[in-house]
C-alpha cells in the first residue's frame, strides 16, 4: 500500500488551507484488522488522508465525524465523492479510528459540514488531480487533455481507464499544489444538495449495525458499576460478599475518582464484573455500598431555582452587554412588561446508553466506544492508563444518539481501568439508571426581561438577567457565573433593535456535573427570549410575526462588540459568518408564509412561533396546539432553517423533524430534578422522552434555497419549538406558562 | 434450555431468570435486539414470542423457551420484509438504535391490522422510544406498507373471485 509520508507537514498545511486545527499529516495509519465488524481500515492505495482506491476499483473514504443519526458519516463523503468524481455505489465509507492528523474529530456543536465542507471538497479535487495525472502518464498525453468523470479518466482523444487501474500510479505522484486545484463549479456538482441515502440504512434496517453495546471481543467481560449518588460523594464502605456469589460474578472493584472538579473523570464507585450483562446488574442489586457525603448532599434543585429566581429578581447582575439607559427608559415608558422564566434540568436519555469495550495488552490500550470525541477519548485514557497517546487506539463505532452526552470520556476511561486492572477485554455498560442519574446534566435556569414600551407599542428598553450553572464548574469548581461562549447562545446577542439594551448574568455554582445539551443554553435562553418578546407582543397588541420583524428591525450585520458584549459566534470569524437580520427575518416570513397564520380557530386552539439564530444558523418554528379539558395537544409543527448551502437535503429535514420534536419532548416532558444531591428520576417513566403519540400529525420543514456557506443544522431546530409551543399555548388560552415542562400544567 | 429462535432451536446453558435480552445478546451472538431501559419502558428490546410483540428485557429464557422467538435478524432473514424495504424508503433511520424494535413492533401491528388507523398505529407504536424523532416517517413507513397491502389484499380478493 501507498501513503503519503513524502507530504511535507507544511505542504499538506497549504493542501487543506488549514493552519490552527492540528490537522497534520504523519505516517502510515497503524493497521490493525478490524475487529467487531466495525471497517476502520482502508485497504486501497491512499491518495490523501482521507481517500484510498483499490485496485478493483473501490473509493474508500474516511468519515472522520462520528455518526450519531445527523448523516454526517454519509454527507461528508458525499462531499469527496462529488468532487473526485467518484461513482457514489463504489465508494465504501471507513470509519476513522481517533488520530490527530484528521484535525478535529469532535462531533459537536452542529460544525461537521461547517467545518469541512471546504476541506472535503479539496480532498476530493486532490484525488481527482492525482487520477487525472496518473492517466495522463499513462497515456503519455498532457494532463490538460485528461477529465475524471464517473470513476474513471476520459482522453479527450477517446480512451479511458477506470479509478482502479489508476490507484496505484496515483498514490506514488506528488500532491498537486493546492493552488492547482480545480473545485467544481456548483452547476456541475453530483451528489452534493442531493439526499443520498446513508450509508448504514440497510444494516440499520436489519439489525447488522455495530453500536458501541454491540462490540464483542474474545474473553471479554461486562462490567456494572455502582456510583456515588451525588456529585463529589466517596466511597466510605462496600459489602461485595453478597455479589460476588452470584453467578457469572468475577470480581468486584473499586473505581476510586482522581480529586478535583469533575471533568471527564469517572464519578467514584463500585463495579462488579461478570462473563455477562445479567451478571453484573443481579450482582450490583445484591452490592452493598456506604457513600460518604460531600457539600453537594443537600443539593435540592426545587430551592436551588428559588434562589436563582429571586437572585435574577432582586437586582442587577454582572452587567455583560449595554447601550443607552435602560433604568432611564423603563422609568419614563408607557407601559413597563416583566416577567420571570424557569426552566429545569434535562438529561440526554440517548437511546444507547454510555458502554465502552476496552483491551490492555502490552503497554497498549484500544477502545471501542460511542464517542463523539475520539481524540479526547484517547488523551483521557492515555491520561488514566500512563500511556503515550500514540499507544491508545480508539475506533469509533456508531453512536446510538449522542447529543452531547457521548463528548465525554469518561465512560472509555471507566472501562480502561478496570480491563487494566482484570487484564481481559471488559465492556462497561452503563443502564438507564445509571445514565439518567448520573449524567452531565443541562443546566437549569432562572431568566428575568423588563422591557419598555413606548405608546405606539415600540420597545425602548430591553433587560435580561439569568442564572444558569455555567458548564465551566464541570472542569473548574470556582467557575460560578456563565461566559461569554454560554451567553453568547441566544441571550446576549438577541438581534434586537432596541435603543436602550442591557443583559446581565448573576452567579449560580454548580452543584451536579454541568454538560452540553443538543443546542445547550439555547435551550433555555429560546425559551425565556422567545416567551418574553411574545409577551411584549401581546402588550403591545401587534401580530407576533410582525412584532419580531420590527424588532429585529432593519437588515444589518450585527457587531455585538460596539456594545461591550464579546460574541463567540460560536467559533468562528464574525466577518466571515456575519449575523445578518436579513436572514433571520426572512425565515419568519417563509415560516408565517407557509402557515394559515392569523387564521381564525376554534376555542382551546392557537398558533405561536418563535426565532433563534444558533451555530450560525436561522430557523422559525410555528406551533398549532389546542388545549381542551386540561389536555394539551401540539396538533402542527412548521419549521424553517437557513442554514447556507445543504449537502444532504434529506438528512437536513431529518434533523428538522428530529431537532422539533426533541423541542417538543423537554418543552411537555422534561424535567430532572435533585433532591439530597440525587437525581429523584431514573428511567422513562419518570423522565418521558416524546412518544409517537404525543408528536403531531403535521410536522414539516423548508429549507431555504442559499448557495452561502454551510451552517449548523443538528442543533439549531430544537431551541425556537419550546416557546413556539408556550406561545400557542398562550394563543389558545390566555394561559402564560413561563417555566418548562409544559407537562406541570397540562396533561400531555 | 431449547429456545427456538429464528426457526432454529438453540441449547442454552443460562440461568432461567435470565432476561431473553441478554441471553441473545451476550450467548447467542445476535445484537440487532437493542438494550433501551431495562424496564420494558422503551421498546427498543422488542421482538416476538408466537407473533405476538414482547419486550425481551421483561421475558426470561424460561418464559420464552415456550414458544417461537423472532428477532429482527430474522424478520426476513434478508431485510426483505415490506417494512424494512418502507424504513429504506422513507429514510427512517437517524441513529438508528431503537429501529430493530421499531420495526418488530410494526411488522407485529401489521400482522394482526394490516390496515390500521393513524390512532392505532400511535398507540401501537406509543411503546416504542426514539430520541432522534422519527416518529414521523416510522408513521409514514407503516402507512405506505397498510396501503399496499390494502390494496394487494384487494387484487388477491379478485382472484379469489375469479
Amino acid at each position: 500500500m501507498s501513503t503519503l509520508t513524502r507530504v511535507s507537514r507544511r505542504r499538506f498545511l497549504q493542501l487543506t488551507g488549514l493552519t490552527a486545527t492540528g490537522l497534520v499529516l504523519g505516517a502510515v495509519m497503524p493497521r490493525n484488522r478490524a475487529l467487531a465488524g466495525i471497517l476502520d481500515e482502508a485497504a486501497g492505495a491512499q491518495l490523501n488522508l482521507f481517500v484510498s482506491v483499490t485496485a478493483d476499483g473501490s473509493v474508500e473514504i474516511i468519515a472522520h465525524r462520528s455518526e450519531m443519526g445527523t448523516g454526517i458519516r454519509t454527507s461528508l463523503p458525499q462531499v469527496v465523492a462529488d468532487e473526485m468524481e467518484a461513482d457514489w455505489h463504489r465508494v465504501k465509507v471507513i470509519q476513522a479510528h481517533a488520530d490527530a492528523r484528521y484535525g478535529s474529530q469532535n462531533t459537536d456543536g452542529s460544525r461537521s459540514v461547517r467545518d469541512f465542507y471546504h476541506i472535503m471538497r479539496q480532498m476530493g479535487a486532490t484525488a481527482r488531480a492525482l487520477l487525472e495525472q496518473a492517466a495522463a502518464l499513462t497515456w503519455q498525453v498532457p494532463v490538460e487533455e485528461c477529465t475524471a468523470r464517473n470513476h474513471a479518466v476520459y482522453h479527450s482523444g477517446g480512451g479511458s481507464l477506470g479509478f482502479g487501474e489508476l490507484a496505484a500510479r496515483a498514490a506514488e505522484l506528488p500532491v498537486p499544489a493546492p493552488e492547482s486545484l480545480r473545485l467544481k463549479d456548483s452547476a456541475d456538482f453530483r451528489y452534493i444538495g442531493q439526499s443520498v441515502p446513508i450509508v448504514d440504512l440497510r444494516d440499520m434496517t436489519t439489525g447488522n449495525t455495530t453500536y458501541g453495546i454491540d462490540v464483542h471481543l474474545p474473553g471479554m467481560l461486562y462490567a456494572s458499576i455502582e456510583r456515588t449518588p451525588w456529585l463529589q460523594g466517596r466511597i466510605a464502605s462496600y459489602d461485595s460478599s453478597a455479589a460476588l456469589k452470584v453467578k457469572g460474578v468475577l470480581d468486584v472493584v473499586e473505581l476510586v475518582a482522581v480529586a478535583g472538579a469533575p471533568g471527564f473523570n469517572p464519578i467514584e464507585g463500585v463495579a462488579v464484573i461478570a462473563t455477562n450483562n445479567h451478571s453484573a446488574l443481579k450482582g450490583r442489586v445484591a452490592l452493598k455500598v456506604n457513600w460518604r457525603k460531600s457539600e453537594h448532599s443537600d443539593h435540592d434543585s426545587g430551592a436551588y431555582l428559588d434562589e436563582l429566581a429571586a437572585r435574577v429578581e432582586g437586582g442587577t447582575g454582572e452587567v455583560r452587554r449595554q447601550r443607552g439607559d435602560v433604568d432611564a427608559a423603563l422609568a419614563s415608558a408607557a407601559s413597563v412588561v416583566e416577567a420571570t422564566y424557569r426552566t429545569p434540568y434535562l438529561a440526554h436519555a440517548s437511546m444507547e446508553p454510555p458502554v465502552a469495550t476496552a483491551r490492555v495488552t502490552d503497554e497498549r490500550c484500544e477502545i471501542w466506544a460511542c464517542t463523539q470525541t475520539p481524540q479526547a477519548t484517547q488523551r483521557a485514557v492515555a491520561e488514566a492508563l500512563e500511556l503515550d497517546v500514540a499507544a491508545v487506539t480508539v475506533h469509533v463505532t456508531l453512536l446510538g444518539g449522542g447529543f452531547g452526552r457521548k463528548s465525554k470520556p469518561d465512560f472509555s476511561v471507566e472501562a480502561a481501568r478496570l480491563a487494566s486492572h482484570v487484564g481481559k477485554p471488559v465492556q462497561v455498560v452503563w443502564s438507564r439508571e445509571d445514565d439518567i442519574r448520573h449524567d452531565y446534566f443541562h443546566a437549569c435556569s432562572a431568566q428575568h426581561f423588563k422591557g419598555a414600551l413606548d405608546d405606539t407599542g415600540k420597545v425602548t428598553a430591553w433587560l435580561a438577567r439569568e442564572a444558569s450553572p455555567p458548564i465551566g464548574s464541570t472542569f473548574d469548581t470556582s467557575v460560578r457565573r456563565n461566559g461569554s461562549g454560554g451567553l453568547s447562545q441566544g441571550f446576549a446577542n438577541v438581534p434586537f433593535a432596541v435603543p436602550n439594551l442591557r443583559v446581565e448574568s448573576h452567579e449560580a455554582p454548580g452543584h451536579v456535573r454541568i454538560g452540553w445539551l443538543r443546542s445547550v443554553y439555547n435551550i433555555p435562553y429560546a425559551f425565556g427570549v422567545g416567551s418574553f418578546v411574545d409577551e411584549l407582543a401581546h402588550a403591545a397588541g401587534v401580530d407576533p410575526a410582525e412584532f419580531w420583524l420590527q424588532l429585529i428591525g432593519e437588515d444589518r450585520f450585527l457587531d455585538f462588540s460596539a456594545d461591550g458584549f464579546e460574541y463567540s459566534n460560536y467559533g468562528r470569524d464574525i466577518a466571515e459568518y456575519p449575523f445578518a437580520t436579513a436572514r433571520t427575518k426572512n425565515v419568519i416570513r417563509e415560516l408565517v408564509g407557509s402557515i394559515p397564520w392569523g387564521e381564525k380557530l376554534p376555542p382551546g386552539q392557537g398558533w405561536g412561533l418563535s426565532v433563534v439564530n444558533s451555530f450560525l444558523s436561522d430557523v422559525a418554528v410555528a406551533s398549532k396546539v389546542e388545549v381542551r379539558d386540561g389536555r394539551l395537544r401540539v396538533l402542527e409543527l412548521h419549521g424553517v432553517i437557513d442554514a447556507g448551502r445543504v449537502v444532504n437535503p434529506d438528512r437536513v429535514h431529518a434533523q428538522m423533524e428530529g431537532g422539533m420534536i426533541f423541542g417538543l419532548s423537554l418543552a411537555l416532558n422534561g424535567e430532572i430534578t435533585f433532591a439530597g444531591g440525587e437525581a429523584a428520576q431514573s428511567n422513562f417513566h419518570d423522565y418521558p422522552i416524546a412518544r409517537m403519540d404525543q408528536v403531531p400529525a403535521v410536522i414539516r420543514s423548508h429549507i431555504v434555497a442559499s448557495d452561502a456557506a454551510p451552517t449548523g443544522v443538528g442543533e439549531p431546530p430544537t431551541p425556537p419549538t419550546a416557546p413556539a409551543i408556550a406561545n400557542a399555548v398562550f394563543a389558545a388560552t390566555g394561559r402564560r406558562i413561563r417555566e418548562l415542562p409544559l407537562g406541570k400544567h397540562f396533561s400531555v | 434450555m431449547k429456545l427456538t429462535i429464528n426457526g432454529t432451536t438453540t441449547e442454552l446453558d443460562t440461568e432461567p431468570d435470565m432476561p431473553l435480552l441478554w441471553a441473545l445478546r451476550d450467548f447467542l451472538g445476535l445484537r440487532g435486539t437493542k438494550y433501551g431501559c431495562g424496564k420494558g419502558l422503551c421498546g427498543a428490546c422488542t421482538v416476538h414470542l408466537d407473533g405476538q410483540p414482547r419486550r425481551s428485557c421483561q421475558l426470561t429464557v424460561a418464559d420464552a423457551a415456550s414458544g417461537e422467538i423472532t428477532t429482527i435478524e430474522g424478520l426476513s432473514g434478508d431485510g426483505s420484509h415490506p417494512l424494512q424495504q418502507a424504513w429504506r424508503d422513507f429514510n427512517v433511520p437517524q441513529c438508528g438504535y431503537c429501529q430493530s424494535g421499531q420495526l418488530m413492533s410494526a411488522s407485529a401491528l401489521l400482522a394482526s391490522n394490516p390496515a390500521p388507523s393513524d390512532a392505532e398505529i400511535n398507540t401501537a407504536m406509543a411503546g416504542n422510544l426514539c430520541r432522534c424523532g422519527t416518529y414521523p416517517r416510522i408513521r409514514a413507513a407503516i402507512r405506505s406498507v397498510a396501503a399496499d397491502a390494502a390494496s394487494g389484499a384487494g387484487a388477491s380478493a379478485a382472484e379469489d373471485g375469479a
